[in-house]
């Protein structure tokens, strides 16, 4: 019944071929532990299907429950302003690695911080969070989301369905498998 | 799907549940303005950005599209009032509590077996007349795309009474 709308373009954030058989959307929120625990899964379904497959990340700050995820959003669009996609991937996988440190692990200097480790302008960042320089674009991404069925994070879109069940390793393989026998 | 959730074109049945240990919420007093009525099984459903932090943080759009979301659960008042605060809720959570799912099972969403509610959706007009409804599937979290939908079917003025009429 939920579909992506609207479907993945130019301006999404992405990895693997534009033409692989399977796009994988995932809506996500960076302070959400979920979400932070789906991170290595995802890059380890990435290393399985290689070139078949597309992942696409959309922002979706719960932001009244995470004080923390709207800035975090802001950092990763940030680092791919300045760096291009592979700046915005290596903030998106930093965040992630980062999440669950302590209670600041997500606070504007550490994020600054993690900016500055990748070889970006740590200051700049900064005050592109502070900013919040990108916020139309992380709305955009959370309304398309809400839209299309987000009811929660993470939410996942294989081929611009809903994925209702588990995102578990080999379920998320299974699903991914399932549509691209379809395609 | 539930068949005996209440159907768009029936009038909602009016009801009084407390909200808070000494305030009470009617549904008769958001006449003249949309209501959305979420029915949902607990409180502290242990997933992030689960339905009513969902709707909690879409408030802007719902109100944008004359609406206020009322949440319902069996859960009581002192309950309703730390999941509230601990996830900085905006908007009323009733409760569903004594006698124990009694506006549920008005609205024909009640699960006896479980003793909470399905998880159902109903948008309700300005002039308390349900104009659609939805039961999710067990465990399906139904998002927001649907009542944002309705609501904007009502506000051009083409909402569906699907049948019934008025």
């Amino acid at each position: 019944m939920s579909r992506l709308r609207p479907p993945v373009g130019p301006d999404d954030h992405a990895q693997g071929p534009a033409d692989a058989p399977v796009t994988l959307v995932e809506y996500g929120d960076y302070e959400c532990p979920y979400c932070g625990r789906a991170a290595p899964i995802i890059q380890r379904v990435q290393r399985r299907l290689g070139d078949r497959l597309r992942f696409v990340f959309r922002n979706f700050p719960l932001s009244e429950m995470h004080p923390h995820a709207e800035h975090a959003a802001e950092a990763a669009e940030s680092a791919g302003a300045r760096a291009g996609n592979d700046g915005f991937w290596a903030m998106h996988d930093a965040i992630y690695a980062h999440q669950q440190d302590d209670d600041d692990a997500l606070g504007d200097a550490r994020l600054a911080e993690y900016a500055g480790e990748l070889g970006l302008d740590g200051r700049a960042v900064l005050g592109d969070i502070r900013q919040e320089r990108y916020a139309d674009r992380i709305q955009g991404d959370f309304m398309s989301g809400v839209r299309s069925g987000v009811n929660g994070t993470p939410t996942f879109f294989v081929n611009g369905v809903r994925l209702d069940g588990s995102w578990e390793e080999e379920d998320l393989l299974t699903a991914i498998e399932g549509a691209s026998g379809q395609a | 799907m539930n068949s005996s959730a209440l159907k768009p074109g029936t009038p909602a049945p009016d009801f009084t549940l407390r909200s808070t240990p000494d305030q009470s919420v009617s549904l008769a007093d958001f006449r003249g303005q949309n209501v959305v009525l979420v029915f949902y099984p607990a409180d502290w459903s242990p997933v992030c950005g689960d339905q009513i932090a969902l709707y909690n943080q879409i408030l802007p759009e719902f109100r944008r599209l004359g609406a206020e979301p009322l949440g319902i659960s069996v859960d009581g008042v002192w309950c309703h009032r730390a999941f509230g605060e601990a996830r900085h809720i905006h908007f009323p959570l009733l409760a569903d509590f004594e006698p124990k799912g009694e506006v549920a099972r008005r609205y024909g969403v009640y699960r006896e077996k479980e003793g909470t509610t399905e998880r159902a959706l109903f948008v309700i007009d300005g002039d308390g007349v349900i104009r659609w409804s939805y039961v999710s599937p067990v465990g399906v979290n139904p998002g927001a795309d649907g009542i944002l939908e309705a609501l904007e079917g009502l506000q051009a003025g083409r909402g569906e009474p699907a049948g019934a009429g008025r």
